[in-house]
């Protein structure tokens, strides 16, 4: 018994445990996804957070102490955001006939995401720390973080809401599209990119090259959007 | 590949600098995504490694998310008490944004093909497919 616990304090301080731990939940989240066919509701972030929160929560591991392991994985997101240029170059015919399409659509989509949250969250008396972290959902991950601290909110949970936003739109977008009717990947990618950022991208560069480079390009000029908007907004409102 | 590997690394850092200099909340990497393509603009067409080491790292741009959506266990009370308007608020807005998003891009793109020339837009579509 005492072995076996020496040798997990020696695991448990060791960031390779995490590390691994990242990958293996992520295969396996993967797997389960390939299986079913690509179904966006089987959700490979999905089913690798739901795997390693129980996991951690059951070891009485911190997330402070995971995150020492996966920081090495989370490093790789700015270097793969910059590789967001690729695709996007290879679409670049299209996205310069329809640019003012794309902006205004993406400006339309970005007010949508901001208000609806903010007056949802207001309607159902969440607390002001709750639908300041709430309104910037939609942005990447950096940008909300800086808004939600400049007004006053929690930066973690933003980060939290941007994730499960992201999940969220990348689970039921393609349902809602296909209900909606529509074909064209560029809009498809456009919509992904706006409301959920790089985990709808993720999706994205699986199933189309246009629709990935249109969810990459959504992803940055919602940042932006979102960057400039909200804090004129939330000035207004409160 | 070690070489565009560096390239990229130094738009991510260039855009960080560009950032910080100019007091922008616009995040690096996504200036650094700007500088990379103008890169290729200049350059006139993707270079074969560039795409090798690009398409390796966002083949899996999914996994690179677990570690910050693990952070969904650091808010549990907070989520807990405001759990309805949290939900409310993330799946109708979501959905909204969508909806609204894929709809004006449609409508827009649509506009032009109504006036004439609809089978020149037709053949163009086929051919981009």
């Amino acid at each position: 018994m005492q072995n076996i616990n020496e040798i997990w304090v020696y695991l448990s301080a060791n960031p390779l445990l995490h590390l691994t731990l990242t990958l293996l939940a992520f295969q396996l989240g993967n797997f389960i996804y390939l299986k079913g066919n690509k179904n966006p509701l089987l959700n490979p972030v999905m089913i690798a957070v739901i795997i390693i929160v129980t996991i951690l929560v059951t070891t009485k591991t911190t997330y402070q102490t995971y995150f020492e392991g996966a920081q090495f994985v989370h490093f790789l997101l700015g270097p793969a955001t910059v590789a967001l240029a690729i695709p996007l170059y290879r679409q670049f015919e299209k996205v310069r006939q329809s640019a003012i399409a794309i902006l205004v659509s993406v400006l339309t989509g970005s007010l949508t995401a901001i208000l609806s949250a903010i007056a949802i969250g207001s309607l159902l008396n969440g607390s002001e720390l709750t639908i300041i972290s709430l309104s910037p959902k939609s942005a990447t991950a950096p940008v909300a973080m800086g808004l939600a601290e400049q007004l006053g909110g929690l930066p973690s949970l933003t980060a939290v809401m941007v994730m499960l936003t992201g999940i969220l739109g990348a689970m039921i977008g393609p349902f809602i599209l296909n209900l909606l009717g529509i074909k064209d990947w560029a809009a498809r990618g456009l919509a992904i990119g706006t409301a959920s950022h790089g985990i709808g991208t993720a999706r994205a560069l699986q199933v189309n090259q246009v629709a990935a480079a249109f969810s990459g390009l959504a992803m940055g000029l919602n940042a932006l959007a979102t960057a400039i908007l909200l804090p004129v907004i939330w000035h207004l409102l409160f | 590949m070690l070489n565009y590997l560096t390239l990229i690394l130094c738009c991510h850092l260039a855009g960080d600098l560009i950032a910080k200099t100019l007091e922008i909340s616009t995040p690096g990497p996504i200036i650094g995504m700007v500088l990379l393509f103008l890169f290729l603009v200049i350059n006139g067409s993707i270079p074969k490694d560039l795409e090798k080491t690009t398409d390796a790292i966002l083949n899996h741009l999914s996994l690179l998310f677990v570690p910050a959506g693990v952070g969904v266990m650091l808010h549990f009370k907070l989520m807990k008490t405001d759990w309805l308007p949290i939900s409310a608020a993330l799946i109708t807005s979501t959905i909204l944004t969508i909806t609204v998003t894929a709809l004006m891009m449609t409508w827009l793109t649509k506009q032009p093909a109504k006036p004439g020339n609809e089978p020149d837009n037709r053949t163009e579509k086929r051919e981009g497919d």
